[in-house]
């Protein structure tokens, strides 16, 4: 358990966010043209990364707002955290 | 040569106060060269190495393990084996572990304390019941056992249940497979390593791979920490770090790593002779030889490799436990743990070739793997030794995530996920 900085409320307890998975997976522009594998890539491959790991988290049991976490996963450690829409900070 | 493990051996060594018995194991160092190498030192790649000596005559083979055998989630599941999920494909994986399960200490003249004592899933509400209904129909037609139990049933089954309909999720029915039950998970993983080494397969702890060589599109051996060793054929069985070990031969997998939680309780006098297990309100229980109660809690939903979790997720599954089985309320827990488990978008594994040559990965058995050690090894070194999947592990390869012929199992294998 950990606490999280809400970009929005402050400091709360980590039970109150929703993880939302690995974050900056861009949707397809041309999703017709998107071939099966490329489309696999999309839905289903992921980075799952032991070490620093940029995601997005939920406040689901607060202002309900998505936002963007860098966290390192081998210890939990919060990196940053950042608003939708905004550039991820540099390691 | 091994000595076999009998009550005159019991006898011989009690004579010597048990100071003389032979190593189960030996602790070789790595070789230049073996014909394939298993990448994780668990229950499944040991199991891989076993079967791929004894029934593939592929004996020039090393496991490499980072730490020491059986000491990720092998010694860390709560041991319940079980076959009633309902796919077909997946009927066929898991049945075909748990036939192997049911002779297997014979087999490696080890007591794995295999324990056929049935698993119960309940249900508490009107889904559960169609689902678990359905359930039963298609275990029954895949010739896996399987009864629908009403609450009365249920009770008599397993008394200490709180069968009230007063309470928050009763209990509307369940099913029960008697074949079902448990086996120690430590002497899985102690039972194949020896049987392994017996047949010429060395056991390299405390190795950890650091990288993958390949030429082209080919494996040519791997770098650890006791140096590089030469091999055309690497299978990988390191559960919450497969992505890990795929990301060094340039690979993606669809996997996510996440943890997952078990406690123990104070040891007591026999209570539950069964497992007992329920999807809705997620409370896992049943009772050791030793006399702890098990309990599996549930994963977390992010990404961590930490071995942790979260308080919450033992919190919420021992609310449901003590509604459930309202006579443990003073019983005190003894031992919290986590551990990494590689989750598949459909909660199915991964038992295939990939797009390089020589490189195999076994998978993605998410929350669920204990139970599936033997048929996973078995079906593993078939893949590897024919550099083709068995027709039982066809379903399960790494392109169904291209074709979208899913196994999907979340929800339908009745447990969460």
């Amino acid at each position: 358990m950990f606490l999280i900085n809400c970009p929005y409320c402050g400091e709360r307890d980590q039970q109150e966010f929703k993880a939302g998975g690995e974050a900056h997976i861009e949707r397809p522009k041309q999703p017709t043209e998107l071939s099966d594998d490329e489309w696999a890539e999309y839905l289903f491959m992921r980075k799952n990364i032991k070490g620093v790991q940029f995601e997005r988290w939920n406040h689901a049991h607060g202002c309900r707002k998505w936002f963007n976490m860098v966290r390192d996963t081998s210890n939990d450690e919060i990196k940053a955290i950042y608003k939708m829409g905004e550039k991820p900070p540099s390691q | 040569m091994r000595n076999k493990y009998s009550v005159f051996s019991l006898i011989k060594n009690a004579l010597s106060y048990h100071e003389n018995w032979q190593r189960a194991w030996k602790d070789p160092a790595p070789k230049k060269k073996y014909d394939a190498v298993i990448v994780g030192g668990g229950g499944h790649g040991l199991a891989t190495a076993y079967y791929l000596a004894k029934k593939h005559n592929m004996n020039n083979i090393a496991v490499v393990e980072k730490g020491w055998i059986g000491g990720g989630n092998t010694g860390r599941n709560t041991t319940i084996i079980r076959s009633n999920y309902l796919w077909d494909a997946s009927a066929g994986l898991y049945d075909h572990a748990l036939k192997i399960w049911e002779g297997l200490s014979q087999e490696l003249n080890y007591n794995v304390m295999f324990s056929q004592r049935g698993v119960m899933n309940l249900a508490h509400n009107l889904q559960d019941i169609r689902d678990l209904k359905r359930r039963t129909h298609a275990n029954r037609l895949n010739g896996i056992d399987a009864v629908y139990l009403s609450t009365e049933e249920v009770k008599k089954f397993c008394p200490i249940i709180n069968t009230s309909p007063d309470i928050r999720y009763p209990v509307l029915g369940g099913t029960l497979q008697r074949r079902a039950g448990t086996a120690r998970h430590d002497a899985v993983a102690w039972g194949y390593a020896r049987g392994a080494d017996a047949m010429g397969v060395d056991i390299i702890q405390n190795c950890e791979v650091k990288g993958i060589k390949r030429n082209g599109n080919c494996v040519e051996g791997i770098e650890t920490t006791k140096g590089f060793i030469k091999t055309n054929k690497v299978g990988v069985v390191a559960a919450g770090h497969s992505s890990v070990i795929a990301n060094m031969a340039g690979l993606r997998l669809p996997l996510e790593s996440k943890p997952l939680q078990a406690l123990v309780s104070e040891p007591v006098k026999p209570v539950i002779d069964t497992v007992v297990m329920s999807n809705a309100v997620h409370a896992y229980v049943s009772q050791s030889d030793k006399g702890e109660l098990v309990i599996g809690a549930g994963t977390d939903d992010y990404v961590s490799y930490t071995q942790k979790g979260s308080h919450q997720i033992v919190e919420g599954t021992l609310n449901a436990i003590l509604e459930l089985y309202p006579i443990f309320s003073r019983m005190r827990m003894l031992r919290q743990w986590g551990g990494i488990v590689d989750i598949c978008p459909d909660a199915s594994p991964i038992l295939s070739k990939t797009s390089i040559k020589g490189l195999y990965f076994n998978c993605g058995w998410g929350t669920g793997g204990f139970k599936a050690t033997p048929g996973s090894g078995d079906l593993f070194a078939h893949t590897i030794a024919n550099d083709e999947p068995h027709k039982l592990n066809a379903a399960f390869n790494l392109n169904r995530f291209v074709s979208g012929d899913l196994v999907d199992e979340h929800g339908a294998a009745a447990v969460a996920h």
